[in-house]
């Protein structure tokens, strides 16, 4: 009895073995916020779901909850085979760059940040071309002439949304008044909806009617502020206007779920480039959302007048600065 | 007018950071002076959060939802009690347990439950709105300077608000004017006293852990159901800890810890107004000055400098009768 046990164990396990061996075993990990922050990580999430739907094939993510926990996890990964590893957050780039070392043969996708070694694709975006479109957007609707703009962590991305947004918002009006507040300097920064709501309220009261934020959960806190102050507020990252229709704006919509489901299906059909990605309004990489929520809030006009900024954009014949390339938000 | 709008409204916020402190400080101030050192403060908000958004958004009341919160922060309390007073273990590991243990299990439960990591749906109506008292438009528009203030930073807050300025008196009365209370102060100064006079050390403990438990109770509601509209991992963000510090800051009395807790939210809220504002002479500040100033009058206050902050005499020191 146990023998023939044992024999059928080691069958199945060497079926599933084989099973595993055709197939790729693609992983996701997700930075602080986790992934459903209706955010940055959310984005990350829904690009390997849609792999998943698409082709059958399962794959394993983690949340990482503490800066402890970043190498482990990624080193656990890599030995137990997965590839390619998705690591979502410029956080996570030192140790991408130590672990990728380690395992030549592993690939790994970095997004938001570049480590350049032969076994690593780094996805950046143009997250100013798209702040712009929504700074424009803002500019257009706002009735005081004042747009507010809330970051997550004061980080250099982060300011980069935020150059983005104020060069669209002067596009529009040259005099217009743009407050910019960043909710702190820890990562603790993008889970203060409190805060959030508070730096929020502080904007309304100064006039400001849009707001902004690229502050990953903080901008839940945000968003309620703008419901309950009867004011509007702009999403990010992943396409928000749905959490409270009417009030969306617009999102500033950044398409980590392409970059990830786009690295899981080179992976599979064997073509898995390494090296640096950078994706704009042009490659389709940020955007700007409309559908059904927002669309009540906007008149034909003011969307032909974005859509005619961002082919600009597109042709190159407005230039948007990167606040990364100066360090700074001159234009 | 321009100006004392901003000044209003900065009160106004002010207030309301305020809130979740005052709720905490006086349970903090509850747990000390009975002689039980309660770091868990945190955990206890961070919990009754979690649990008054399930609350509110399964029954659809708000009410529900803060009775819900009460419930789960008084369970705590409790499990930190037993861990202390009966089992007369260590008590700032025991606090640092209820923490660890509110920060993992709300993650869980929430993930199990809702499938949003973490996030509890959001509820709209079924939450604590902000009451605009009788007469404050009227007034408002109609006399100077009083009336905005009236207006914008006396009315026009939620319930709870309200509440936490009358836990403080109530904490000040049933401290300092009732039997309970003074034989509370006197198990966290000499419990060798209160035992020799009949009275249980254990059993007044334990009453205060559970008034503790309701307030931290009122704080994570507030948080999650009536500043905020869902739950979210971790968003109390170190409130608890605050608190505790306005404990000390406060000298274990009622009254200090309403100004330690009216002063830190004042900060709060002067570091989301004044983030990259040009000030005269010292040009613009950095955000991290205020959010540091209420851990640095803390230390400064604890270094003996701004007088002395004596703590209960036998806060932390389990009590063992004699034989």
């Amino acid at each position: 009895m146990k023998t023939t046990f044992k024999v059928v164990a080691g069958l199945a396990l060497s079926a599933i073995a084989a099973v595993s061996q055709a197939q790729i075993k693609p992983s996701v990990i997700y930075d602080m916020g986790g992934k459903f922050d209706r955010s940055f990580n959310q984005a990350s999430y829904s690009g390997a779901e849609a792999f998943r739907k698409e082709t059958g094939i399962k794959y394993t993510d983690f949340e990482i909850t503490n800066e402890g926990q970043r190498e482990q996890v990624m080193l656990r990964f890599a030995q137990r085979g997965f590839s390619p590893i998705v690591v979502a957050g410029f956080q996570q780039a030192p140790i991408v760059e130590k672990v990728a070392k380690q395992f030549p043969k592993t690939h790994f996708v970095l997004i938001d940040a570049v480590v350049d070694l032969p076994n690593v694709r780094s996805v950046v975006f143009k997250e100013q071309e798209g702040s712009f479109l929504v700074g424009a957007l803002a500019a257009m609707k706002t009735e005081h002439d004042a747009v507010g703009f809330i970051g997550g962590m004061d980080i250099p991305l982060i300011r980069k949304f935020g150059c983005g947004y104020e060069q669209g918002a002067k596009y529009i009006s040259k005099d217009i008044n743009v407050l910019q507040n960043m909710t702190g300097t820890t990562p603790s920064a993008w889970n203060d909806p409190t805060k959030g709501g508070e730096l929020a309220r502080a904007q309304f009261d100064k006039g400001v009617d849009i707001i902004y934020a690229a502050a990953g959960g903080t901008g839940v806190g945000v968003y309620q502020a703008a419901v309950d102050a009867g004011k509007l507020a702009i999403g990010v990252d992943s396409n928000q206007n749905y959490l409270h229709p009417g009030k969306m704006l617009t999102s500033m919509v950044k398409r980590v779920d392409v970059a990830v489901k786009s690295a899981f299906e080179d992976e599979m059909k064997g073509k898995f480039t390494p090296g640096l990605q950078v994706v704009g309004l042009k490659e389709n990489g940020v955007d700007w959302a409309l559908d059904e929520f927002n669309r009540p809030l906007l008149s034909e006009e003011d969307i032909a007048k974005v859509q005619d900024i961002r082919a600009k954009i597109v042709a190159g014949d407005i230039k948007v600065h990167n606040w990364e390339d100066t360090k700074s938000c001159e234009y | 007018m321009e100006m004392f709008d901003q000044i209003f409204s900065l009160l106004g916020a002010s207030i309301r950071l305020a809130t979740p402190l005052m709720f905490a400080a006086m349970a903090g101030i509850f747990s000390e002076r009975s002689g039980i050192v309660d770091i868990g403060l945190e955990g206890k908000m961070l919990i009754s959060a979690f649990a008054s958004a399930c609350a509110a958004y399964e029954t659809g009341s708000p009410w529900l939802g803060l009775l819900a919160g009460i419930l789960v922060s008084v369970m705590f309390a409790l499990m930190h009690g037993y861990a202390s007073i009966t089992q007369r273990g260590d008590q700032t590991i025991s606090g640092l347990a209820v923490n660890f243990l509110a920060s993992g299990l709300t993650v869980v439960l929430g993930h199990a439950w809702y499938g949003q990591g973490g996030l509890t749906p959001s509820v709209h109506d079924e939450r604590f709105k902000s009451i605009i008292l009788p007469g404050a438009e009227w007034l408002g528009e109609n006399v100077p300077v009083v009336g905005p203030f009236y207006e914008q930073v006396i009315s026009g807050h939620n319930i709870l608000v309200y509440l936490a300025f009358v836990s403080v008196a109530a904490a000040y009365w049933v401290l300092f004017r009732t039997r309970f209370g003074l034989r509370l102060r006197a198990t966290g100064e000499e419990p060798n006293a209160v035992d020799s006079a009949g009275i249980s050390v254990a059993w007044v403990r334990y009453r205060a852990m559970i008034v503790t438990g309701v307030l931290c109770g009122c704080a994570g509601t507030y948080l999650s159901i009536a500043q905020n509209a869902a739950f979210q991992r971790e968003m109390t963000a170190g409130r608890g800890y605050i608190a505790l510090a306005a404990v000390i800051f406060g000298k274990w009395h009622p009254k200090g810890a309403l100004g330690a807790c009216l002063l830190f939210g004042f900060l709060q809220s002067l570091e989301t107004r004044l983030q990259s504002v040009q000030l005269p002479l010292v040009g613009e500040l950095p955000s991290q000055v205020f959010s540091a100033i209420p851990y640095i009058i803390t230390v400064v206050l604890l270094a003996g400098f701004i007088g002395k902050a004596i703590a209960p005499k036998n806060v932390g020191v389990p009590y063992v009768k004699e034989r």
